[in-house]
């Protein structure tokens, strides 16, 4: 008599009319209301890129670095990061799969995986970080009005012209080639190193801005959930799960630990690429 | 049975979303088209990945339709509309 009342009273409490447990639907809310931040951050870097596309710096230009290759090499490292993250999101999958097999030894393998690809990625970020921070070894120039150039060695292929002196680069694809203009900006103007919030040798500081707050910020999804991840891990080791007859905390700490990939797809798209 | 099916679908979609980045990354690095072509081929791109992860990874094929709904109509409804305002400031849109 009692299970009829329940059912027929779908809003009365007691039933699931998601047919989803109340940890995973909260994870769910609490993912959207995540997103909903994220494309905020994005969409504002969107405004700032698209209102000032002339300074803007491209992410080619800026992340070069590939440990162990001399040379430019432009968006390698960052693919590299994102495979890595591709690749744990995937071993994170396998994990929850395992885990509604009741697959102890199997969730524990995958699950270590996916902690393994969650610290990789973390230090590649900090290596790009400390990249970005101490900048090139030449530099650039911040001229009178604040502008930030860079200097073009002579000799070098600009848009299909070489040019046997040094000309300036502003922004993107802005160049300077006349010679008098060039001592005179020059001399008006102090050397820079690197990225901060305040200067960016780059070009505009508010490209480093976003990127120290918007991969940060996703960087510290990525450490929260590599801390998740491990304390998930203990647990499996220790049997909880096994106990209580069901994986749903995988499941649960998958979620959010996907999410983290989404969210570094549209970084990298928006950040790297566009 | 049930068992590989599903493992399998796993390895596919990686494949797929393995693809997709590295055409993403041999766009980007090689330029062959117009930059406005590359952006919205960009975009496009990384909704379909987008999809592919949502949809599989974090299973939402596999729930309810009216918890898929719940979720998607406000990502589909707050997003795009701030996206269109800030965008249409920044003078990208128009």
């Amino acid at each position: 008599m009692s299970t009829i009342s329940k059912e027929s009273n779908v809003w009365g409490g007691g039933s699931k009319p998601f047919d989803a447990s109340y940890g995973k639907m909260m994870m769910w809310f609490f993912l959207l209301t995540d997103a909903l931040t994220f494309s905020g951050f994005l969409g504002a870097y969107g405004f700032c890129r698209f209102k000032y596309s002339e300074s803007w710096p491209l992410a080619e230009h800026v992340f070069t670095h590939f440990p162990g290759i001399k040379g430019d090499q432009p968006l390698l490292y960052v693919a590299l990061m994102t495979f890595i993250l591709i690749m744990s999101s995937v071993t994170m999958v396998l994990a929850v799969h395992h885990g509604k097999l009741m697959n102890k030894n199997k969730v524990a393998i995958w699950m270590f995986l996916t902690i393994i690809g969650g610290a990789i990625f973390l230090g590649s970020q900090a290596w790009e970080w400390m990249h970005f921070i101490h900048g090139t070894h030449d530099g650039s120039i911040q001229l009178a009005d604040g502008s930030v150039a860079k200097v073009i060695n002579s000799g070098e292929k600009i848009m299909g012209k070489t040019y046997d002196y040094e000309i300036l680069r502003i922004g993107a694809e802005k160049y300077i080639t006349e010679k008098d203009l060039i001592s005179n900006l020059k001399e008006n103007s102090k050397k820079i190193y690197g990225a901060n919030m305040i200067v960016n040798e780059y070009g505009l500081p508010q490209f480093a801005n976003f990127f120290f707050f918007i991969t940060g910020f996703h960087g510290f999804h990525v450490f929260s959930g590599v801390i998740l991840n491990i304390i998930i891990f203990i647990n499996i080791l220790f049997g909880t799960y096994e106990r209580r007859g069901h994986y749903e905390m995988v499941e649960k700490v998958g979620l959010y630990w996907h999410f983290v990939d989404l969210v570094w797809v549209f970084v990298f798209t928006f950040f790297y690429l566009i | 049975m049930e068992n590989n099916h599903s493992t399998k679908q796993i390895w596919i979609v990686f494949l797929i979303l393995l693809i997709l980045t590295g055409i993403e990354v041999g766009l980007g690095i090689f330029k062959p088209v117009s930059y406005q072509a590359l952006k919205w081929t960009f975009i496009i791109l990384t909704l379909v990945k987008a999809y592919y992860i949502i949809a599989y990874f974090m299973h939402v094929k596999h729930e309810r339709r009216n918890f898929i709904f719940t979720l998607a109509f406000p990502a589909f409804i707050l997003i795009p509309y701030l996206l269109f305002i800030l965008l249409t400031e920044a003078g990208d849109l128009i």
